[in-house]
C-alpha cells in the first residue's frame, strides 16, 4: 500500500485550506459537536423542523413556478397544478399539509423546552431567536394561506390585515400600506406572494443564528443539569442516526395525511373562489393560530384584544426571568410539572375556542383560557420559582444513566 | 410510549376544528364510496352513470368549468368517444379573420360548456339565485361526498311550524335548511343504459361518485402512488431504527 496521497485527498486539502467547510460542518454538526448522552426523542423535533422547511422551500419553489398571483387566475392557477400539472396534486398536498406538519413539529420543540427549561441560563439568546422564527413561520404561513384566493383566504386577510386598524393614529394608514389600496385586493395578493416567497429565507438565517447560539452553551438535556464532557458523545454518528430514525417514523404519519387525508386539516370554503361580496358566516384561521384567535376575540376592546394577541407571544421573550426557578428540568419540580401540563391543555382550549363562534360556552371558555395564561406565566411561575421544593438533581448525568444500566 | 399517542391525540384534536364545527350542525351520515379506503379508486361505471344524469338533469343550470372532455379518459372512455362526446357540444370561438366570432363544435380540448352566457343570465334564470359551479362541489362542503349525496336526498316536507321563504325549499341538510334548487333528483329521473338501478338513492349516489371524480381527479394516482411512499417510507424507519440500535449498542444510556 502506497503512503502518497491520492489525487482526491490532495484537492479536498487544498480546498480546505482555503474554505474549511467540512471542517464547519465537522464541528456544526458531525463528529467534533458534542452533545448529551441522554437526550430523548422529544429532541429529535429540532432537525424534524429543518426537514419540514426544506420540504416546504422545494415544493413551494415548483409551485410558485406554475402559480399566477392575480386575482382573477389565482384560483384557477392552483385548480391547474392540481389537475394538469405533471404531480401537481402531490407537489400542493405536500406544501398545503406541510404547513400544518411545520407547525405541529414547532410546537412540539417549543413545549419539550418549556418542559425541559431550555429557555434558561445561559439559553436566552437561543429562546429568543426561536421566538422569531417562529413569528417568521406565523407571518409566512398566514401569507401563504392568501396565495390560493380562496373564500378562507380572502376574508382571513381581511380579518388579520384589519387588526391593525387598531393601532392608534396610524392604524388606517398601516392597512392601507398593507392592503397597497383600499380593500384586500390585487395589489394585497401580488406583494403577499412576494412577501411569502421572501421570508422562508429570512427563516433560514435565522436558523443559521439559532444554531450558533446553540453550540455556545451546547444542548440541553432532559435532568437539566451541565453536562460534563465524559457525558457528551458526537451528534455523528449518535444523534445523526437518531434523528434519521425519527424522520422515517415522521415521514410515515406526514405522508399517510397526504396521501389519504389531504384536505382534513384544511377548510372546505378554501375551495370556493374568493368573492369580496359574500362574508362567510364564521371567519376561522388555519389551526395553528387558534389559541391566538381565541385570545384575540376574548377581549371585547379591538385593541386590547389585539395587544393581549401579540402580547401572548411577544411575553414569552420574557420567560426566562419570569420562570424564578434555577432548575431547569420539570422532571424535578413536581409542582410545575402539573402547571405546565394545565398550560398545554389551556392552549388547547384556547384552539378549541378560537374554532367556535365566538358566544357562549366557547366565548366564556376563551375569557378564562386567557385569563389563566397570562395567569400562569406572569403569577404562576415567578411565584412557584420562590415556593417550589424541588427534588433532588443527580450529581451528573452518567449517575441516573450507569444507575439504570445496572 | 402512551405519552406520545397522548401528545399526538392532542395536537390533532386541536387540528381539526372543522370536525369539531360539525356538531352543531345537522349531523350527515357516512355513507360507503368506493373512492374511500387505502387503494380506494373510482367505479367507472358509477362514474360514468353519474355523468349521464349531470348531462340530464344537473347541467342545465350547474356548470363544471374545471373538468375538460379529455378528462373523461381516465373514466375509460376512448378517444373516439371523447370526439362523439364533445361534437355534441357547441361552443363559441374566434374572432375570426374577419372579426367574428362563430360557433363550432367541442373538441376535446375544451371545458365543458357553461350553461349560462354569465353569472348575470344564470341569476336571471333561477330566481336571483346563481347555481354554483360543481367542479369542486365535493370539497367545497363540510361533510364532502356524505353532504352531497345527502342534500340531495333531502328534500322533505318542512316540520310544523317551519315557514320556507316563497321561492326556496326546505332540504334537511342544507344549513338554514331552505334552499333555492328544487328537488331534482327522485325514482326514473334518468334510465340507465346498463340497466343499473334508478332509484332516487342510486341517483343521487351515482352522481355524487361523478361529482367527486370531477373535484379530485388525481385520486387514484394519489392512493397509488401513496401506498408506495408508504412502503418505502415504512422500510425506511425499520432499516433506521436498526441502524441506529446498532450504533447506539455500546453508549449506556
Amino acid at each position: 500500500m502506497s503512503t502518497e496521497k491520492s489525487i482526491w485527498r490532495k484537492a479536498y486539502e487544498w480546498h480546505e485550506e482555503r474554505l474549511p467547510i467540512v471542517h464547519w460542518l465537522d464541528h456544526s454538526l458531525g463528529t467534533k459537536y458534542p452533545v448529551p448522552r441522554n437526550l430523548n426523542y422529544w429532541w429529535n423535533f429540532g432537525s424534524l423542523a429543518m426537514f419540514m422547511l426544506a420540504v416546504m422551500i422545494f415544493s413551494g419553489i415548483f409551485l410558485a413556478m406554475n402559480y399566477t398571483p392575480h386575482v382573477t387566475l389565482a384560483f384557477d392557477s392552483v385548480e391547474r397544478i392540481m389537475r394538469d400539472v405533471n404531480f401537481g396534486w402531490l407537489i400542493r398536498y405536500m406544501h398545503s399539509n406541510g404547513a400544518s406538519f411545520f407547525f405541529i413539529v414547532v410546537y412540539i420543540h417549543i413545549l419539550r423546552g418549556m418542559y425541559y427549561g431550555s429557555y434558561k441560563a445561559p439559553r436566552e439568546v437561543l429562546w429568543w431567536i426561536g421566538i422569531l422564527i417562529y413569528l417568521a413561520m406565523m407571518a409566512t404561513g398566514f401569507l401563504g394561506y392568501v396565495l390560493p384566493w380562496g373564500q378562507m383566504s380572502f376574508w382571513g386577510a381581511t380579518v388579520i390585515t384589519n387588526l391593525f386598524s387598531a393601532i392608534p393614529g396610524v392604524g388606517k394608514a398601516v392597512v392601507t400600506l398593507l392592503w397597497g389600496g383600499f380593500s384586500v385586493d390585487n395589489p394585497t395578493l401580488n406583494r403577499f406572494f412576494a412577501l411569502h416567497y421572501l421570508l422562508p429565507f429570512v427563516i433560514i438565517g435565522l436558523i443559521f443564528l439559532h444554531i450558533w447560539a446553540l453550540h455556545v452553551p451546547g444542548a440541553n438535556n432532559p435532568l437539566g443539569i451541565d453536562a460534563a464532557p465524559a457525558d457528551k458523545i458526537p451528534f455523528f454518528p449518535y444523534y445523526v442516526a437518531k434523528d434519521v430514525f425519527g424522520l422515517g417514523v415522521f415521514v410515515v404519519i406526514y405522508f399517510t395525511v397526504v396521501f389519504w387525508f389531504p384536505n382534513i386539516l384544511g377548510d372546505p370554503l378554501n375551495y370556493v373562489k374568493a368573492n369580496p361580496l359574500q362574508t362567510p358566516p364564521h371567519i376561522v384561521p388555519e389551526w395553528y393560530y387558534l389559541p391566538f384567535y381565541a385570545i384575540l376575540r376574548a377581549i371585547p376592546n379591538k385593541l386590547l384584544g389585539v395587544v393581549a394577541m401579540f402580547g401572548s407571544i411577544l411575553i414569552m421573550f420574557v420567560l426566562p426571568w419570569l420562570d424564578t426557578s434555577r432548575v431547569r428540568s420539570a422532571n424535578f419540580r413536581p409542582v410545575y410539572r402539573v402547571f405546565f401540563w394545565v398550560f398545554l391543555l389551556n392552549a388547547v382550549t384556547l384552539g378549541w375556542c378560537g374554532s367556535q363562534l365566538a358566544e357562549g360556552l366557547p366565548l366564556i371558555l376563551s375569557r378564562i383560557g386567557t385569563f389563566w395564561y397570562f395567569f400562569h406565566l406572569l403569577v404562576i411561575l415567578p411565584v412557584l420559582g420562590w415556593v417550589e421544593t424541588p427534588k433532588p438533581l443527580p450529581a451528573s448525568i452518567s449517575q441516573p444513566v450507569m444507575k439504570a444500566a445496572e | 410510549m402512551k405519552k406520545v399517542l397522548l401528545a399526538a391525540a392532542a395536537v390533532f384534536a386541536l387540528a381539526t376544528p372543522a370536525a369539531l364545527n360539525a356538531a352543531e350542525e345537522v349531523h350527515i351520515p357516512k355513507e360507503e364510496w368506493s373512492f374511500n379506503g387505502l387503494l380506494g379508486t373510482f367505479d367507472r361505471a358509477q362514474v360514468q352513470r353519474g355523468f349521464q344524469v349531470y348531462k340530464e338533469i344537473c347541467s342545465a343550470c350547474h356548470s363544471l368549468k374545471y373538468v375538460s372532455f379529455r378528462n373523461f379518459e381516465t373514466l375509460g372512455y376512448s378517444e373516439g368517444q371523447i370526439k362523439t362526446l364533445a361534437a355534441q357540444y357547441e361552443v363559441e370561438d374566434g374572432p375570426d379573420d374577419a372579426g367574428d366570432m362563430f360557433k363550432r363544435k367541442a373538441k376535446a380540448s375544451d371545458p365543458l360548456p357553461h350553461p349560462f352566457a354569465n353569472d348575470a343570465a344564470a341569476r336571471a334564470a333561477n330566481g336571483g339565485a346563481l347555481p354554483p359551479d360543481l367542479s369542486l362541489m365535493t370539497k367545497a362542503r363540510e361533510g364532502g361526498p356524505d353532504y352531497v349525496y345527502h342534500l340531495l336526498m333531502g328534500y322533505k316536507d318542512a316540520p310544523a311550524g317551519f315557514t320556507v321563504m316563497p321561492g326556496l325549499n326546505y332540504n334537511e341538510v342544507f344549513p338554514g335548511h331552505q334552499i333555492g334548487m328544487a328537488k331534482q333528483i327522485s325514482d326514473a329521473v334518468v334510465t340507465y343504459a346498463d340497466g343499473a338501478p334508478n332509484d332516487a338513492a342510486h341517483i343521487a349516489k351515482d352522481v355524487t361518485a361523478f361529482l367527486h371524480w370531477a373535484a379530485e381527479p388525481k385520486l387514484e394516482a394519489r392512493h397509488s402512488t401513496g401506498l408506495r411512499v408508504l412502503i418505502y417510507a415504512l422500510l425506511f424507519a425499520g432499516l433506521a431504527y436498526l441502524l441506529k440500535r446498532r450504533i447506539w449498542k455500546d453508549i449506556p444510556h
